[in-house]
């Protein structure tokens, strides 16, 4: 509208708690939005269902890292004492089950925390050093007692002036235009203390 | 029959009260009194008690460098281990160490599986104790190996003498347990932290602050389609962490276990040194969060109910150990072996009686004050209680180690251990390292989880509205998050 330079990312509201941000995105999710997303403090329960999300996908990259994990273990300790260099010691088998199974064990929890930890990285595309989101004001309280829904401009059912009547019927307040270019936004670094 | 109404309501009213979960946040704090009051313990400028106690701690944490480089540039015969006392201090040490981090662990992981919702407020520094106890832990036995710069062999990395680890060894599967679980501890701990940093980020007013507490949170924004990967992430790490913790004090323990020495060589081991090491663990927690819930005003956060928990867990767990106690001298008699029940015999009246009966007096004796309401409700006599276990868990290793082997099969090798003042002031210098770094956790960390806590207060539940409106079905939902209150 009134900056023609700068590429709009998406607009955004504010709702007063979580019951109404619940309700928000419930609404807009029957709407048919793709492109949006809601930012809490915490995690809302039952907003993955309001959402519209499947069950998140970590877990298959906690089990894949957990086979790897016992998969090394066992080469590891097949490898080394019972191919590599053979030892007696104490007359024990080269290999046996029951000594390896700590270690089976250990490596297994090992790589399933390597891997659930990597998954969630990638599933949420972090590190990230800068988002759009971050360039609206308001949006420092998403992380303090602020409930904010972003509809994306690439949605294809976005429209400005009717989304914007859309999140005002739903009670959204401080509806704000959110713009990708950071420098002619710039995220101020506040300095007002918070009473 | 009016008045016997009223007074039949009275008594209701007062049941009902009685019967009410109390809040885990007390006077209904709003969300912004949460961030406010936990970040400005980082916020503020550092007091002076602060910085007399780092300097002090930080003092004495030198003396770990310190002996560690006379020990190494002298030989290890400057503790006092010799045979047949090849374990003593160290080993002591060690295990003391690694058992008061389990209650971090325990905290964290086994109590968010069982849904125990009180666990938010204090998990955050239970797991930063865990860190750094299981820091102060790996300094023994990785200089305990005598040769420290060969240290390096117990990773199953090709060498030089081009033999391989024993894996059969319990010492090998205790290199794995306690290096997985300060690896997986640390994850799980930094994983928790990322929407507090977040907040930190989001709040901090210099340059540097955004920058640092900026890349720490990863740009975390509190996206909800962030939070479902994330809650699923916390939950898998929980949900490992739990056989994981169960293991490490179990792996431990078959390093005594597994040998055929009278007094190490019990199945009990295992589940003793768990019991024992939560217990441990958690007197350590209340140690460390009683004086810093005082000076940083966080009794709303860190409610009496939760000091309360805590003691019913060392009552509880205390107890256990205890069984262990009595149970170790049953077997040994039941076993028939004369070298076990000598081994018991001496524990209790050989030389080393002293050691045993601090033992059972502090792990036995001082927890069952737990019994009595007034004692956990009371913050200043639960820390004086606490102090107990503190020391019994130690006066527990020691006596397990010691009197176990300087008696043992042959009278002609028998000895006595007294340790050397590089033994104590290491001890010491671990003392003060542990101390050191939870100060400078307190001082750069949010010590209270605060998304965590945010999300069990009565106005993150998004239908708080409709209870409101059906008050008289409270089986609908946990009445903890019934209470009225809108801020």
């Amino acid at each position: 509208m009134s900056h023609p330079t700068k590429t709009l990312f998406g607009l955004g509201a504010e709702f007063p708690s979580a019951a109404a941000l619940l309700e928000a995105a419930k609404k807009i999710h029957a709407h048919g939005f793709k492109k949006w997303d809601v930012y809490s403090p915490f995690p809302i329960h039952g907003m993955d269902h309001a959402m519209g999300f499947k069950r998140s996908r970590v877990s298959l990259f906690s089990l894949i890292g957990g086979f790897t994990g016992l998969t090394t273990a066992f080469v590891l300790i097949y490898y080394t004492s019972a191919l590599n260099y053979p030892l007696i010691v104490q007359g024990k088998p080269y290999f046996a089950l029951e000594p390896s199974l700590p270690i089976f064990f250990e490596l297994t929890i090992l790589l399933t925390a390597f891997g659930t930890i990597l998954g969630l990285l990638l599933l949420t595309l972090l590190p990230r050093l800068h988002h759009p989101v971050f360039n609206w004001d308001r949006f420092h309280r998403a992380t303090d007692d602020g409930f904010f829904l972003v509809i994306e401009v690439t949605d294809p059912k976005f429209d400005p002036s009717a989304s914007r009547q859309l999140l005002q019927e739903m009670g959204g307040t401080h509806i704000t235009e959110i713009y990708q270019d950071p420098e002619e936004n710039p995220h101020p670094v506040r300095s007002e203390g918070i009473a | 029959m009016r008045s016997s109404d009223s007074s039949a309501q009275a008594a209701f009213a007062k049941a009902a009260d009685y019967l009410e979960r109390r809040p885990l946040v007390s006077n209904h704090r709003p969300l912004s009194w949460i961030t406010q009051h936990v970040c400005q313990i980082v916020e503020e400028r550092a007091p002076k008690w602060w910085w007399i106690l780092t300097i002090v701690f930080g003092g004495m944490a030198t003396l770990v460098p310190a002996m560690l480089t006379y020990l190494v540039s002298t030989g290890v015969g400057v503790w006092g281990l010799n045979v047949p006392v090849c374990w003593a201090w160290d080993i002591t040490n060690f295990v003391f160490w690694i058992g008061i981090g389990h209650a971090g662990t325990l905290i964290s992981a086994i109590l968010f599986l069982t849904r125990q919702k009180w666990r938010t407020s204090i998990n955050r520094s239970a797991e930063a104790m865990t860190i750094f106890a299981v820091i102060c832990a790996g300094i023994f036995p990785a200089f305990h190996v005598g040769r420290v710069w060969m240290a390096w062999f117990l990773a199953p990395v090709p060498n030089a003498n081009a033999i391989w680890q024993n894996f059969r060894s319990p010492l090998l599967w205790d290199v794995f347990a306690v290096s997985t679980y300060f690896t997986v501890s640390l994850i799980f701990w930094y994983l928790g932290l990322i929407p507090d940093l977040a907040s930190l980020r989001d709040r901090a007013t210099t340059r540097l602050r955004q920058m640092a507490y900026g890349l720490l949170a990863l740009g975390w924004r509190g996206s909800n389609r962030h939070w479902t990967h994330y809650e699923k992430t916390y939950l898998i790490l929980a949900g490992i962490s739990t056989p994981l913790v169960l293991s490490v004090h179990s792996v431990v323990s078959f390093d005594f276990a597994t040998s055929i020495v009278p007094g190490w060589h019990t199945t009990i081991f295992p589940p003793y040194f768990v019991a024992g090491a939560i217990f441990g663990g958690f007197a350590m927690v209340l140690t460390l969060l009683i004086p810093f819930r005082e000076i940083y005003k966080l009794h709303d956060l860190v409610t009496d109910k939760h000091i309360d928990n805590m003691c019913k867990i060392i009552l509880l767990t205390g107890s256990l150990v205890g069984y262990a106690y009595s149970m170790e001298f049953f077997i040994a008699w039941y076993s028939g072996n004369p070298f076990e029940i000598y081994a018991f015999t001496n524990r209790a009246f050989g030389p080393y009686w002293w050691a045993y009966w601090a033992m059972i007096t502090c792990n036995v004796a001082a927890p069952q004050l737990f019994w009595f309401k007034y004692c956990r409700q009371n913050p200043w006599v639960v820390l004086a209680i606490v102090m107990f276990p503190n020391t019994g868990m130690w006066f527990e290793r020691f006596v397990i180690i010691v009197t176990s082997i300087h008696r043992d099969f042959l009278p002609s090798s028998w000895g006595y251990f007294s340790p050397t003042w590089v033994d104590i002031t290491l001890f010491i210098g671990t003392i003060g390292l542990f101390n050191f770094l939870f100060l400078l956790f307190v001082r750069f960390l949010p010590i209270i989880n605060m998304f965590e806590v945010k999300g069990i207060t009565p106005q993150a539940d998004p239908h708080a509205e409709d209870h409101s409106t059906s008050q008289n079905h409270p089986s609908h939902s946990d009445p903890s998050l019934r209470t009225r209150v809108h801020a």
